[in-house]
């Protein structure tokens, strides 16, 4: 190009990407200043899926809590069941029994295949490859018959409850695992077979919306993105939680920091996800699901029907005012949820419902980073950036 | 033992590179899948049948005599987190209880289907069923009363719903990714 052609004086465009764009996955919104076709600027405006579900955790009782939970990352929603049950009894400062974390874990591994599952399907369709999409949701389908026998519900599944689980995994959960651990190795190999060595996936990933090991530090990011620029940090490795610390399975990282280095690590971490199911569901121990003290959780039906004691405690933790009570403090807990670091922090006033419930979404962190990786890229790349990033709309605005 | 695995982006060879033989590569893995079974529900012809244990739609039980089990204790009215339960309970025409419930109104549509009700009952009164699809024309439709709810059990205390009510089905069970 000449000089005096690149010197030409020319308007930069402002263009409005969503809140009603089908590649933006919910309702966000992107204001991109371009020049030509570059990006010059990006600043997203979020808040269009603003459900209050903070405030409302000042109103609900604890156990209320975990059905707005549900609707936080809607892709993964056992994550969140399991991640919020957990601060809570870490502030009472209860320990569940071992069935329980075993199932717990079992569920949070299965969640986090479908929500890769879903991301990969969508961050490929956006960028053009349909095929991926069908094979994914295939196999999450999967899944989510498992999650619909298990808690009664595909979507919204609220199991968890403060010192355990709201019931029992069916009868045929080992059976059903096993299926689901013989098929999808399969399914894995098709989805790398069609686009990891794909000469127009790799264009496309390539250098594409380059993060740095530093900035991706000092913006916070967590979760695959974070590894997917060469930091090991995964709070199952480094604050195990449940029962990881005896589990054997790797945490993958790749250097690269663009968004071909975010889909390896995903589907890196696919795979191992599959490796900890196997080795949880191999020694899953009997016994019961929820903590059995009456203070905490409902007694068994059986004793509600026929003792005094059991229909009195009943009574006690339902009644409006009464519940249980959690101790005046206040606490932070993560858990590794698909996207990153799901963290809640809880002040207790001594009452059954929280003084305060903040909710650290990993969606919202990692968005963040987003005005500084789409600089300098295409309008076509803005999609691939934002894929790879998997922001979920419902977890961002909260 | 929890180790790190650090991952490498694969370089492609001449092969890759040239587009064209990949493209095969990919046409012959959506090959392979042209004579599996299909996947998905015809879905207003065939149904999908949900396990004792879905959380649909609910109904009120009634004991042998035939006779609501509901003693109108308003427990599954406070554990709702969505405020859908409305009772009002009066006094008993029966002598083996002091209470039952003259009306008993639930709001499908603000009804979240989480089973809290279920588990807070002490009678055994409330239940969800496996109904999922019971759309209406309106708001009012969608408000059940004690009528609906009890009408409700008739049809589902066999756990039959779907088998009786629609010419065919799809059990979850049949589901097998594998034909």
């Amino acid at each position: 190009m000449s000089d005096a052609a690149y010197n030409l004086k020319t308007d930069r465009t402002i263009l409005n990407f969503g809140p009603q764009h089908p590649a933006t996955h919910g309702t966000l919104r992107l204001v991109l200043e371009l020049d030509g076709e570059v990006v010059v600027s990006a600043e997203p405006h979020i808040g269009y899926l603003h459900s209050g579900f903070e405030k409302l955790g000042e109103y609900k009782t604890y156990n209320q809590w975990v059905t707005l939970s549900d609707r936080m990352n809607y892709l993964s929603p056992l994550c969140n069941n399991i991640g919020f049950a957990q601060a809570v009894e870490k502030l009472i400062g209860m320990e569940i029994p071992e069935r329980a974390k075993y199932v717990r874990v079992i569920l949070a591994e299965m969640s986090r295949i479908a929500d890769h599952m879903v991301w990969l399907g969508t961050h490929a369709l956006d960028i053009g490859a349909f095929t991926a999409f069908l094979y994914g949701f295939q196999a999450r389908e999967l899944l989510y018959v498992i999650f619909e026998h298990t808690t009664g519900a595909r979507l919204t599944t609220s199991y968890t409850r403060v010192g355990g689980l709201f019931r029992d995994v069916p009868h045929d959960f080992k059976e059903m695992t096993y299926n689901f651990l013989n098929y999808f190795p399969g399914v894995l190999k098709e989805l790398h077979g069609l686009l990891t060595r794909n000469r127009i996936w790799v264009d496309r990933t390539r250098n594409i919306g380059y993060l740095s090991r530093e900035d991706a530090i000092e913006l916070g990011v967590t979760g695959p993105t974070l590894r997917g620029s060469g930091v090991e940090y995964d709070v199952r490795r480094n604050f195990p939680y449940l029962i990881y610390d005896r589990l054997d399975f790797d945490v993958p990282v790749c250097d690269d920091g663009d968004v071909y280095s975010r889909y390896l690590v995903r589907m890196e971490e696919v795979a191992q996800s599959m490796k900890i199911i196997k080795q949880c569901i191999d020694d899953l121990p009997d016994g019961p699901v929820s903590f059995f003290d009456q203070k905490f959780a409902l007694p068994e039906k059986e004793k509600v029907y026929d003792t005094i004691e059991g229909l009195i405690h009943h009574f006690k933790n339902i009644m409006p005012g009464h519940g249980f009570e959690v101790p005046k403090a206040d606490i932070y807990d993560a858990t590794e949820a698909p996207n990153g670091e799901l963290g809640f922090y809880l002040v207790g006033d001594g009452s059954h419902k929280a003084y305060r419930l903040r909710v650290r979404p990993p969606s919202f962190v990692n968005f963040s980073c987003f005005p500084h990786i789409s600089k300098g890229a295409m309008v076509s790349d803005v999609v691939a950036i934002l894929g790879s990033l998997n922001v979920i709309a419902g977890e961002l605005d909260r | 033992m929890i180790k790190v695995k650090k991952l490498t982006a694969p370089d492609l060879n001449w092969s890759e590179k040239a587009y064209l033989p990949n493209i095969f590569k990919g046409m012959g893995i959506t090959l392979r899948h042209m004579p599996k079974k299909k996947f998905t529900v015809q879905y207003p012809e065939e149904k999908w049948v949900p396990r004792p244990g879905y959380r649909g739609a609910h109904r009120l039980n009634k004991d042998e005599q035939g006779r609501i089990k509901c003693v109108a204790c308003e427990m599954c009215s406070a554990a709702c987190p969505s405020n859908c339960i409305h009772i009002i309970g009066g006094v008993s025409p029966w002598d083996d209880r002091e209470k039952y419930p003259v009306v008993f109104e639930i709001d499908m549509l603000r009804c979240i289907y989480c089973g809290m009700c279920e588990e807070a009952c002490p009678r055994e009164a409330i239940e969800l069923t496996q109904i999922y699809d019971f759309a209406a024309y309106s708001r009012e439709e969608l408000v059940w009363d004690k009528e609906k709810l009890l009408a409700q059990f008739e049809v589902t205390k066999n756990n039959d719903y779907y088998e009786t009510h629609t010419p065919k089905v799809v059990k979850a069970t049949a589901v097998n990714p594998n034909d």
